[in-house]
């Protein structure tokens, strides 16, 4: 399509959507908390190695693991979710294309949050 | 678009030669694109040798011994020769730079020039700059008031006047904008490094009273938030100044005004 409009039209576009702010000081922060989080996580891996199912099991039941390995999962879904609509946003300009992604990056990281949620209080409840 | 390959119209081919005349000593070789509108061809690069013991020291000095004494036809911006004017900004040995404040020494072998990157050509050395001159006026570069304007000049403490150092000083050559890989990405959406650092020179004015509007403007995912910290924008700057801490300091305000 021929673009008839005048630079200025184009360089303001539709305006300003007066949002970013959010999505940029939620990524900061949850990669702030991931810091402890993902250096707990891998530490514990480590003193998991060679334990067998029960003991797992067991670990993963006691509140205070329930509580940080929930936001462990949560959180870091969470930031990868935003960080891949960044990189979705930057790379994917057919406007179907890119909300299509979109909306299945956020679909995927719910569920997979959720699916780990449930399974960790199942754990934890005896289930 | 991310485009990862030059379309079929721009890539590159071989052009002419022109050596250098019989008996010179101190030969450089330049390779320089050329592109014209007029007869429909494919850019590409030509080479032209040139004595430097006839010649001054800067890439600018080279570009306008060639257009006077070798090929006319040549086409490059220049006007100030000494880096305020932001005219001959141009890709030399692989970075955005002023032609005349870039030293021949301080390249090695030959003397690859381009236009600034991933901006429409108008012809060889020559980019359209229409889209970010338009950005710059999108955000209004002048100072706001709606205060009775005073009778005499509007003051400033010396404080205020120094958190404008390293602002004041760009001359808008768009090196560090075309530098860019998320302009380069988004460039129409993205204002750039650039227009940020302008942006935040007028944010940054205790004269001027719109910072509310004006931060009110840039917040949006792609007009601000597209600047991922690559830093090529300070890493390229011939002026020395540093966009990415402009639009950091920008990013800051944001949050400043939310808690």
């Amino acid at each position: 399509m021929e673009d008839r409009r005048t630079p200025l039209a184009r360089a303001r576009g539709l305006g300003s959507a007066r949002d970013g702010l959010h999505h940029w000081w939620v990524q900061r922060l949850t990669a702030v908390a991931l810091i402890p989080l993902v250096a707990w996580f891998a530490v514990s891996l480590v003193m998991l190695s060679g334990a067998d199912h029960m003991a797992v099991r067991a670990w993963i039941g006691s509140p205070v693991v329930m509580v940080l390995l929930i936001l462990t999962i949560v959180i870091g879904l969470h930031h990868g979710q935003l960080g891949m609509q960044v990189v979705i946003e930057d790379y994917v300009h057919g406007d179907g294309w890119k909300l299509a992604l979109i909306v299945a990056i956020r679909f995927i990281a719910f569920f997979f949050g959720l699916a780990a949620v449930v399974a960790i209080l199942r754990i934890g409840f005896g289930g | 678009m991310a485009e990862f390959t030059l379309p079929a119209n721009s890539k590159i081919g071989v052009g002419e030669t022109y050596k250098a005349p019989a008996g010179a000593k101190n030969i450089r070789t330049f390779k320089i694109y050329r592109w014209t509108p007029d007869d429909g061809k494919n850019p590409s690069i030509d080479t032209y040798e040139v004595d430097l013991d006839t010649c001054g020291p800067m890439v600018l000095d080279a570009l306008i011994k060639i257009k006077n004494e070798i090929d006319s036809s040549l086409t490059f911006r220049r006007s100030c020769r000494e880096g305020v004017c932001g005219s001959c900004a141009m890709n030399i040995d692989g970075t955005n730079t002023l032609a005349c404040t870039k030293f021949m020494s301080e390249v090695k072998g030959d003397i690859k020039i381009y236009p600034l990157p991933h901006m429409p050509v108008v012809r060889d050395l020559v980019p359209d700059l229409t889209v970010p001159y338009a950005q710059l006026a999108s955000i209004e570069p002048w100072l706001k008031s709606t205060s009775q304007p005073p009778t005499r000049e509007r003051l400033q403490s010396h404080d205020e006047r120094a958190r404008l150092d390293g602002l004041w000083e760009c001359i808008l050559c768009f090196c560090c904008s075309t530098s860019c890989p998320s302009y380069w990405w988004s460039g129409e959406r993205y204002l750039g490094p650039a227009v940020l650092l302008q942006a935040y020179r007028w944010l940054a004015d205790s004269r001027d009273e719109a910072k509310g509007e004006r931060l009110d403007q840039l917040e949006d995912p792609f007009r601000l938030y597209r600047c991922h910290t690559i830093m090529n924008c300070t890493k390229t700057c011939p002026k020395g100044l540093n966009p990415a801490k402009a639009i950091a300091e920008i990013k800051k305000m944001m949050v400043e005004r939310t808690i």
